[in-house]
């Protein structure tokens, strides 16, 4: 076997008890902590009969180690259980509804995120410790703290309210929504060459993008900058430089190559930032994602739809980390060892 | 004071300002009854009044004054911060010095249950604990120290893995010292600057996870003056134009998560000592 694939078996070896831990304390979760989700989603006015049955039907009456068993019997056979409102769909399809949206919020504001990050990160770096670079470092501390709410509200008022040039909520113009291929709509419309419908799409997508992706640049910023400095000062570099190389290829050629594999562990490490800030972001552009459709179960009080997301998450989560892994370990053949 | 700016440049200037920061809102919070200039729950005139010498930051959508909010909403936050921050530090750190200098299988299984935690996303995990645990002030700050423990682990328990191989402590081993003096009394002193960095850091992203948490609705509950809540509250009026409700709060959040944040980071250079720079 190649050194990688060894490699991603190990990789995988570990990714597993990650996910049965992060399994577990979502299950700890839900049943541990104080706060009885029977008696919240029947309100106060409860009869026993009515606790007594909802117990059963949720199984929540069965020992702890029973429903253990039986919650991670259900997520290995894909079944999260029934919603407990709205004709009592499986919350796996309530989630599968959702999901592309969130997906599609995260790649955007990823892309943002990664551009503005390389970019700002080298106009930084290349001058290390000049007005411009101390600029930069201000930016990437208080990027980081963009309270995105805030953020979303402000480029709503901006651009929606004062400008009137972008829409501030929902994912696409309702006339133009393409039928469901992968869910992702800027793919659907492409995929059915529904060309208005493509750009209402990307319209939608651009404040919501940019406020999440805003928030996210300051650590590649950071990270850009910090890698670039130190790959300027090695000696090929300054080989390269003595023999008369430009400083353009150098950069682009040479320096960025090194400098930006960092960036990659960096990925896998904010992935968890970027759900976090998605949550925040679909609730202020009511996008539809899985972030709102949390918060609007909670309202709800409908307890297995709550669980069955947070799961989805946490194994979302265990899934990527994995991945960026497998990237980082196939671009730079050090990790492997 | 000059000399520690020539010295750290920069970084001097940014535990100063982060520090300044902090002062202004823990002034507020503490003061928050004699500074006030109305009640924050009162209603104080009419509603979505703009700012004036009157209102200074104006009122919000039912009538009460926005700068009284904010005063009081920072005792609140600052309220839940502390609560939360000193739950997770009883707990994260005992156990990152434990399971660092004992090591072994009971330094596995931290390891690997403190670091599955870790990489799930904080806010969501908070999300979850609040919203098993119902809305409420007690609760949020407990969800929210719950994030905060493997911060305070994987970083108490790295620094304990290399001080642990140091010539203090295998002089304090050779004298005969128990294991809890060797932790508490020689281990534990050497970590406090680490404690420190990781501490303000933490607290940054804290009181952005407090405001999401009561952004979202899962921390006071009304009339209670909070940052975050009154932002999600003025959401709907800032279509109509009525943008100070949403701003000041905001803004708040910002600059506070941000006081922390500049306190952090220039610390973190300092005391790291790759701030030192020659001259």
């Amino acid at each position: 076997m190649t050194s990688l694939k060894v490699y991603i078996v190990s990789r995988l070896l570990l990714t597993i008890p990650m996910i049965f831990i992060l399994l577990t304390v979502v299950f700890l979760i839900m049943r541990i902590l104080p706060g009885n989700p029977v008696l919240a989603s029947l309100g106060v006015k409860a009869t026993e009969e009515d606790i007594q049955r909802i117990s059963e039907q949720l199984g929540l009456n069965k020992p702890l180690i029973q429903q253990y068993v039986e919650y991670i019997g259900g997520i290995l056979r894909g079944d999260l259980g029934n919603s407990l409102i709205f004709g009592r769909r499986p919350v796996i399809k309530e989630i599968m509804d959702r999901f592309p949206a969130t997906v599609e919020l995260t790649i955007g504001g990823f892309i943002v995120s990664i551009m503005l990050g390389v970019s700002l990160g080298i106009f930084g770096g290349l001058k290390p410790y000049s007005r411009r670079d101390t600029f930069i470092r201000i930016f990437s501390i208080v990027a980081y703290t963009l309270f995105i709410p805030l953020i979303g509200l402000f480029f709503q008022y901006i651009f929606g309210v004062i400008l009137r040039i972008l829409p501030i909520g929902g994912r696409i113009d309702p006339l133009l929504a393409p039928e469901r291929i992968t869910g992702l709509y800027t793919i659907d419309t492409l995929l059915t060459l529904n060309i208005l419908g493509f750009i209402s799409a990307i319209r939608y997508l651009i404040l919501p993008s940019f406020t999440l992706g805003l928030v996210l640049s300051g650590v590649y910023v950071r990270l850009v900058r910090s890698s670039l400095i130190e790959v300027m000062s090695t000696d090929f570099i300054r080989s390269l430089r003595a023999r008369g190389v430009s400083e353009d290829i150098i950069l682009y050629r040479h320096a960025l190559k090194n400098a930006l594999i960092p960036l990659i562990t960096m990925m896998g490490l904010q992935f968890s930032l970027l759900l976090a800030g998605a949550v925040l972001t679909e609730t202020t552009f009511s996008w539809p994602g899985i972030g709102t459709l949390l918060m609007e179960r909670i309202l709800y009080r409908d307890f297995t739809t709550v669980q069955g997301i947070i799961t989805v998450y946490a194994i979302f989560v265990a899934l990527i980390s994995f991945i960026v892994d497998i990237i980082y370990a196939y671009v730079d053949p050090r990790i492997r060892y | 004071m000059i000399s520690f700016i020539n010295r750290y440049g920069v970084d001097a200037y940014l535990v100063i300002s982060g520090i300044a920061i902090i002062s202004i809102f823990l002034f507020l919070a503490i003061f928050a009854d004699f500074v006030s200039p109305y009640d924050p729950i009162d209603i104080v005139g009419e509603a979505v009044q703009p700012p004036s010498n009157k209102y200074l930051m104006g009122t919000d959508s039912l009538g009460r004054d926005v700068l009284s909010r904010l005063i009081h909403g920072a005792r609140t936050i600052m309220g839940v911060i502390a609560v939360s921050t000193a739950v997770s530090m009883v707990i994260g750190i005992p156990l990152g010095l434990i399971s660092g200098y004992i090591g072994g299988i009971i330094d596995r299984i931290l390891s690997v249950i403190m670091d599955s935690i870790y990489a799930f996303p904080g806010l969501i995990l908070a999300i979850a604990v609040a919203a098993v645990l119902g809305p409420g002030i007690y609760n949020a700050a407990f969800a929210i120290s719950v994030v905060y423990i493997p911060t305070y682990f994987r970083m108490i328990r790295g620094h304990v893995l290399s001080l642990k191989e140091s010539l203090f402590v295998e002089a304090a081993k050779a004298m005969g010292a128990t294991n809890n003096r060797i932790i508490f009394r020689h281990i534990l002193p050497n970590t406090i600057y680490i404690i420190t960095v990781i501490f303000s850091l933490n607290v940054s992203d804290a009181v952005l996870t407090e405001a999401g948490l009561s952004f979202l609705g899962l921390s006071v509950s009304s009339p209670t003056p909070d940052w975050g809540f009154d932002l999600r509250n003025g959401q709907r009026y800032l279509l109509s134009g009525y943008w100070w409700p949403v701003f000041f709060p905001g803004v708040a959040i910002i600059l506070l998560a941000l006081g922390f944040g500049l306190l952090g980071e220039g610390l973190n250079t300092i005391l790291g000592g790759e701030g030192v720079k020659s001259r």
